[in-house]
């Protein structure tokens, strides 16, 4: 693969002593009395201390000992890898096999201590082996200028123009240029072929399902489309959602029945508010939104989407967790901090002849995150 | 041993320990005397009794930052010190007090949980001042035990409602979290079932209420059920590093798991060891 | 060499492959390959390995894992689900872990394994940033590094996606927040990635498919032309005693480096299993099927994408509605913006510094990070730029572990990640420069022995030692930079290439890159620094003054 003109070095140790690791490594201080200055060998000469070229000098009495320390970290991972496959096949399957929690963490516990032994025994008896038991000597290598010699270069450049010339490609506009024509169109075929990932956005963005479901409803003589109760999908009484302070995430009557429920609730999901009336400042031209306080707004955050569903009933924020988004229940959901730019999409919401609580209409805007063509 | 500790705090648990009490006396002393009439014959006189225990209860521990008449008090520039009590109801009094959290030295924006003071760790004191309250201007009461079985919760229904309603501050696994102005949503482990009711339906200090009526018991129940299913399952997996998320893992990644190959890099590149003198 | 002969079991396939490929040359010529040690040099490897071990437990997991949406009632062995709806994918993961023996401990490893990879690209990449190994002529292999780390984001965020718990849900969900925010082909974009509108059911099989084949492919690609290319140039190698830039000092590759390789895979893979043994990850059973109307507190992604979450915590929130189109800056900009200077400027920094300090050179040897001043000042710039925003990702869970106020975090971060860089910018540079001091002192007078000597006098000095020579060769290693011929000479006339802004640029970032340099010389004056800057220079001579009056001379006490 390379390496083409690679010059090896000498195999033999040239420059040995220390050769390794030390970067910029201060010698100890000594704190005491210290040995006498001319014990210790200050300047290195030039091959260094014998002692200090790795891997040569193991006499036979220490390789031993490392062979032994060695063979019980390989005879400890063997016993890992056999104690992985006794409880695998000897344990792991009783009962006809393993289900739930408590069998997975017996399971887990088993299977992964088995096996961090035996990964971690071979890894460390290896490293002992490498340090204490191979010969084998540090190198000095020659390292080769990477640059071809200009005269080579010279060479390639030459039969690359040579054969430029010899395809007419240089000479022949015309078929230089058709070729070109040609090929482009090609290029834009991924392009085409992507298409149909999925629909065109169109006004898709615009609407929830509480439109669509109010109409209905309204066509049918009601007052618009009840609430129900994310979870239980009950219909809530305004009279029954009477507790200040409290909260509950509702979505529309049908939803789960439209084609695809979870893209509708994606849009559709709701924070029902019962904030005190004497709290509550209802936004100029939505006097009638709310209910004695009781106000709906969308769920979905209107900086990147995430259901800001976090409410404190002291100070009536409205806390998106994911970015921290704070919002003021209170006045129409305005943004009090954070990343978000808008507040929270208000649903209109009403009370129906048996008491219900029904949202009137869709959002008066696209709900969610920001997008160009949102205006 | 939790349902227990739940049933013990009932209104009507110091009844039973004297009815208890009194049919054992009565076994021991009269034979086969009727216990039907001796516990009704008690009945009345003990929860006088029980109530003038709650209103001196009240009087001595709470009725300082209350007022006498639980109606609260301001500070001479009219902020509130501590709410009227009139219609918070035997619930939120059995929260408050039975988590530690009531009687308060220093009243704050939200108080942590702690072990409840020496008198209220009599959980008939607890019933006691409740009724007490209770008896001031009704409000919520505390759910009946079979209310708040574990056992008997739809814990999938559970897990649902748990999700869409109380997971955005507690947490995915009831580990807790932070609301704003450094308050923050407690973690769920220490609560008992009544307390988790008793929160659902009261909203102590920041936390939105969920009455009867919007969520009903059956629905409490549930998410009872997942809560503390979740909190006492194990986990399979190991330590749960606190069940809060990707910043345990990210932490324990970086210092566990790189500190650890860093160590052997160190070890399988350190120098050779020098040759072994003897 | 000499006619030993090799046994029959190795022999035969080499003869076999030899005399169809000529192997033996090239690994004849190979095998013996010198590798420089050093701990940070195992850095990469981790990187390596841990994909080695994420293609393994990888194809494993999608042995059963099914990528669709379909939605199914769970019934099965975690029974606290049970009778709930979810997506195939969740609940094949849920079978995974609790129906499939050593499914759960496979897929803890995956997901452990992909932390550690990105851990160890960014400790990789800022080894070889800080010793400069990405100059010449590395600097296709930096740039091949910057985009196996942007692979890799892209391939954990998705490969987090797929199980469709609660979680992951939810990082889909500000994706396409995201990705419906970019101006005018946002939405079309944000359509045509869910194929149709969130969640859909086409999101995760499509996202399987780019995280099991199409990015892995990739990456692959690119890590064997990363090592191909470091084998050809061969390893750089600390400055220590012995190893120039004409050498390479090191192990051969066999038999020591191959087997110290194998230790070291063994060892990503025993501490990988240690943490999936002990250590939970991405408990995805406790989360939840994915519910587009819940949310979880201290829902945070995985480390790695930390940096973008800090960031879009921190934004004011800033929109803008031109001619009837809305522009999310509160969105693109953290989106965009800090990852884009920092990889952008990641990628072309070999070339800028290239370019500004003239240096045409190939480099083999180290530089030590003091010896750079201006590189590890903006090194550690960058890290505290990127840690911050980290940080702020986590801003939630600093704010309820420590009770403090969240918007208090949330405005602590947003100065901090503005000014901290740059204070980090000049107490780094201060450090460097403080080190290059110490080391030229160290030069000059030795170092502080330890060894106190009483004086006839009575007076008591620490005795000065000449630095070692391997100390010594490690200091000497720095080199000093070459100023660029100034703007204009002493007749004032213009320098040729200057005459033009960005000559000036060059020119001034020339200058900022040399000014403060501490020239260190070898023993007594008899060196090749040419002191350049006389400020500095009496500054080393305040230093001198000070060491001399604190421990006296040590030049007497050479042996």
């Amino acid at each position: 693969m390379t390496d083409n003109n690679e010059i090896e070095g000498s195999q033999e140790p040239k420059a040995t002593g220390g050769t390794d690791g030390g970067e910029g490594r201060a010698p100890k201080r000594v704190i005491g009395t210290p040995p006498p200055a001319g014990e210790r060998q200050l300047i290195a000469s030039d091959e260094g201390p014998p002692a200090d070229r790795p891997g040569v000098e193991f006499d036979e009495r220490s390789a031993r000992k490392a062979e032994r320390v060695v063979a019980t970290f390989f005879l400890l991972a063997f016993l890992g890898s056999l104690a992985f496959i006794v409880y695998f096949i000897g344990f792991s399957g009783r009962d006809g096999g393993m289900h739930g929690i408590h069998r997975a963490r017996e399971s887990n516990y088993a299977l992964g201590s088995a096996m961090t032994v035996a990964f971690l025994g071979i890894a460390m008896g290896v490293t002992v082996w490498v340090r204490r038991v191979m010969t084998t000597q540090p190198l000095v290598q020659q390292r080769s200028e990477l640059a071809t010699p200009p005269e080579e270069k010279q060479g390639f450049t030459d039969s690359f123009l040579q054969g430029a010339e010899e395809t007419g490609l240089t000479k022949r506009p015309l078929l230089r240029r058709t070729l070109l024509l040609a090929v482009a169109p090609l290029g834009l075929a991924p392009l085409l072929l992507l298409r149909d990932l999925g629909p065109l956005p169109e006004k898709r963005l615009r609407h929830t399902f509480w439109g669509e479901a109010a109409k209905a409803a309204q066509r049918s003589g009601k007052k618009g489309v009840r609430l129900l109760v994310d979870g239980t999908e009950t219909p809530l009484k305004a009279s029954d959602f009477n507790s200040p302070g409290g909260i509950i995430t509702v979505i529309p009557e049908g939803v789960e029945k439209t084609h695809e429920p979870l893209n509708e609730i994606a849009k559709a999901a709701v924070l029902l508010i019962n904030i005190p009336a004497d709290k509550f400042k209802p936004v100029k031209g939505r006097e009638n939104w709310h209910i004695n306080g009781i106000v709906a707004y969308s769920k979905i955050c209107t900086h990147v989407g995430c259901p800001a569903a976090l409410y404190e009933q002291t100070t009536h924020h409205i806390l998106c967790p994911c970015h921290q988004s704070t919002f003021d229940a209170t006045n129409g959901a305005k943004v009090l901090f954070g990343p978000a730019a808008r507040p929270l999409p208000q649903l209109p919401i009403s009370v129906d002849d048996e008491g219900y609580l029904v949202a009137t209409a869709d959002f008066p805007e696209p709900i969610g995150p920001s997008f160009w063509e949102r205006g | 041993m939790k349902r227990f500790t739940a049933w013990r705090r009932r209104p009507w648990a110091g009844y039973a320990v004297v009815l208890v009490a009194l049919a054992t006396t009565g076994v021991v002393y009269a034979g086969f005397s009727p216990k039907a009439d001796t516990a009704e014959a008690s009945n009345s006189a003990a929860a006088a009794q029980d109530m003038a225990n709650g209103k001196q209860l009240f009087n001595q521990n709470c009725s300082s930052c209350h007022g006498l008449n639980a109606q609260g008090t301001k500070d001479e520039k009219g902020r509130q010190i501590a709410p009227s009590l009139i219609g918070v109801g035997a619930a939120s009094v059995d929260f408050q007090v039975s988590t530690g959290r009531m009687p308060a030295m220093n009243p704050g924006a939200q108080m942590p949980r702690k072990k409840p003071v020496e008198v209220f760790r009599n959980p008939k004191n607890v019933a006691d001042v409740a009724a007490y309250v209770q008896s001031l201007g009704g409000g919520p009461t505390i759910p009946a035990p079979e209310q708040v079985d574990p056992e008997k919760g739809d814990v999938a229904l559970g897990g649902k409602l748990f999700r869409t309603n109380c997971a955005q501050c507690h947490n995915f696994a009831g580990s807790g979290g932070a609301l704003t102005g450094g308050k923050y949503a407690p973690p769920l482990d220490e609560s008992t079932p009544t307390q988790i009711y008793e929160a659902m339906l009261t909203g102590p200090y920041a936390m939105p209420l969920f009455n009867d009526t919007t969520l009903t018991p059956e629905a409490k129940r549930a998410i009872i059920a997942y809560v503390v299913q979740t909190r006492e399952e194990p986990n399979p997996g190991g330590n749960g590093l606190g069940r809060i998320g990707p910043v345990a893992e990210g932490i324990a990644g970086w210092t566990v798991g790189m500190g650890l190959l860093v160590l052997a890099a160190m070890w399988i590149t350190a120098r050779k060891p020098k040759k072994q003198h003897d | 060499m000499s006619d030993v002969q090799a046994p029959k079991a190795v022999d035969a396939p080499l003869t076999f492959l030899d005399d169809r490929l000529g192997s033996s040359t090239f690994l004849k010529r190979n095998m013996k390959k010198a590798f420089p040690d050093h701990w940070s040099f195992m850095l990469g490897e981790i990187a390596l390995f841990s994909f080695v071990i994420l293609l393994l437990t990888g194809t494993f997991l999608t042995l059963w894992f099914k990528p669709s949406m379909l939605e199914v009632v769970y019934d099965g062995s975690y029974t606290k689900l049970n009778g709930v709806k979810m997506s195939e994918a969740y609940s094949s993961t849920l079978h995974i872990t609790f129906d499939v023996r050593g499914g759960l401990l496979m897929r803890q490893i995956h997901h452990w394994a992909a932390i550690l990879f990105m851990a160890a690209i960014m400790a990789h990449m800022l080894r070889v940033f800080f010793t400069g190994a990405y100059r010449k002529p590395r600097e296709l292999n930096w740039l091949i590094g910057i985009g196996l780390f942007t692979l890799g984001m892209l391939e954990g965020l998705f490969g987090y996606s797929l199980p469709d718990d609660l979680l992951s849900g939810t990082g889909l969900r500000i994706l396409q927040g995201v990705a419906q925010s970019i101006p005018v082909v946002g939405t079309y974009l944000y359509l045509f990635l869910f194929g149709g509108e969130f969640p859909g059911e086409s999101i995760i099989p499509r996202l399987f498919t780019i995280h099991v084949l199409l990015i892995p492919g990739i990456m692959l690609a690119l890590i064997v032309a990363h090592l191909m290319i470091m084998w050809h140039q061969k390893h750089t190698q600390m400055p220590t005693k012995g190893r120039t830039n004409q050498n390479v000092v090191g192990y051969p590759f066999y038999p020591l480096y191959m087997a110290k390789q194998g230790a070291y895979f063994l060892y990503i893979f025993g501490v990988l299993a240690l943490l999936a043994t002990f250590a939970q990850i991405n408990p995805i059973w406790l989360f939840g099927p994915y519910d587009p109307s819940a949310i979880s507190a201290g829902s945070q992604p995985d480390f790695y994408m930390g940096a973008l979450e800090g960031a879009l915590r921190l934004m004011p929130n800033w929109e803008t509605n031109v001619l009837g189109h809305t522009l999310s800056w509160n969105v693109m900009i953290p989106a965009l913006v800090p990852l884009g200077i920092i990889f952008t400027g990641a990628a072309l920094f070999p070339f800028i510094e290239r370019w500004a300090t003239g240096d045409q050179r190939s480099h083999h040897i180290n530089d030590r990070p003091r010896n750079a001043p201006v590189r590890t000042a903006t090194g550690v710039a960058v890290v505290t730029f990127y840690g911050l925003l980290w940080l702020a990702g986590g801003n939630d869970v600093i704010a309820e572990r420590f009770h403090v106020s969240l918007f208090a975090t949330t405005w602590f971060f947003r100065f901090a990640v503005l000014l901290g860089p740059f204070l980090a910018f000049m107490i780094t540079k201060r450090i460097c420069l403080g080190l290059q001091r110490s080391d030229a002192a160290t030069m000059a007078h030795g170092y502080e022995s330890g060894v106190i000597k009483m004086m006839p006098s009575g007076e008591f000095i620490e005795v000065h030692l000449e630095a070692p020579e391997e100390q010594a060769a490690v200091i000497l290693s720095k080199e000093e930079g070459k100023s660029l011929p100034a703007a204009r000479d002493d007749n004032g006339i213009p320098a040729p290439g200057s005459r033009n802004p960005l000559g000036h640029l060059r020119l001034r970032l020339n200058r900022f890159w040399n000014v403060d340099s501490i020239p260190i010389e070898a023993g007594h004056g008899n060196g090749h620094g040419n002191g350049h800057g006389d400020g500095e220079h009496a500054a080393v001579e305040d230093g001198e003054r000070a060491t001399a009056i604190g421990s006296g001379s040590g030049t007497g006490d050479r042996s």
